[in-house]
């Protein structure tokens, strides 16, 4: 199972994360590497971009609640794009779409 | 392996490692895409369901090192689709699991675990955990939409 994490470094002041294909226990670890990399790299200001996931589960949540956790703690942020239902869908059930700011667009996410 | 019959049952063992998760949310989702009346949404519904579950077991041996294999056995009858996950891991008492601070407290970002029992309850239309020091078995059952003739 092929999971893509590709990175834009600097799009108007944020990084951009592109993650493609699934997300779970067995792909988790490496997402979560890339993001900590990205944050000791000096980037705080990060966009998780989900449009090419196409499968997501707690696992994953928890990786973008770390991460979230480790960009406040620099007074950094993470944003998401997604407009996929079924991706929403996690986010709307456990409540994290009132913990996370949630784009349709790369663009949108960091005009905001 | 014959799937999507109705009576039919398809039984999968894997090794308890991270990399079989998806092999297992692959056997029930095409046992469950044959079945013209189990939408793709609730589909993916069990699939995040089915690795929920999975993980929970992986991880539950990892906890006691135990080398046994984790059983996905999925049934299909006129009414119901059912997947059960057995592990032999310690085991844990679903009545006990920890609540979540409320997703406005900043608390809330401390934890980064315990989602998957929350999300599995809310996916499928039934589910019964047991469990004990021998093992954890989680049954989850979505009902099929029984159209009008």
């Amino acid at each position: 199972m092929d999971l893509g994490l590709d990175v834009d470094p600097d799009r108007n002041g944020w990084a951009v994360l592109s993650v493609r294909g699934e997300v779970d226990v067995y792909t988790a670890p490496r997402f979560r590497e890339r993001l900590i990399e990205l944050v000791s790299e000096g980037k705080h200001r990060i966009v998780v971009d989900l449009e090419g996931v196409d499968f997501l589960d707690s696992t994953g949540l928890g990786v973008l609640v770390g991460g979230l956790k480790r960009l406040r703690s620099h007074d950094g942020d993470l944003a998401l794009v997604c407009t996929q239902a079924r991706i929403l869908k996690v986010f709307e059930i456990t409540g994290l779409t009132k913990v996370f700011s949630i784009y349709d667009t790369v663009d949108a996410a960091v005009a905001a | 392996m014959g799937v999507g019959v109705a009576g039919q049952v398809v039984e999968l063992e894997i090794p308890a490692r991270p990399e079989f998760v998806a092999l297992a949310r692959m056997v029930v989702a095409a046992m469950a895409s044959s079945d013209a009346n189990l939408p793709d949404d609730r589909i993916d519904d069990l699939k995040i369901a089915v690795s929920e579950a999975c993980t929970n077991a992986i991880e539950a041996h990892d906890a006691v090192a135990a080398d046994e294999r984790v059983v996905v056995r999925c049934r299909a009858d006129q009414q119901t689709l059912e997947v059960r996950i057995e592990d032999r891991g310690g085991g844990f008492d679903p009545s006990t699991l920890p609540e979540h601070p409320p997703v406005t407290d900043p608390d809330r970002l401390k934890f980064e675990r315990g989602l998957g029992i929350p999300l599995i309850r809310s996916l499928v239309d039934e589910v019964e955990i047991k469990s004990s020091s021998d093992g954890t078995a989680v049954r989850m059952v979505m009902r099929r939409e029984i159209l009008e003739p």
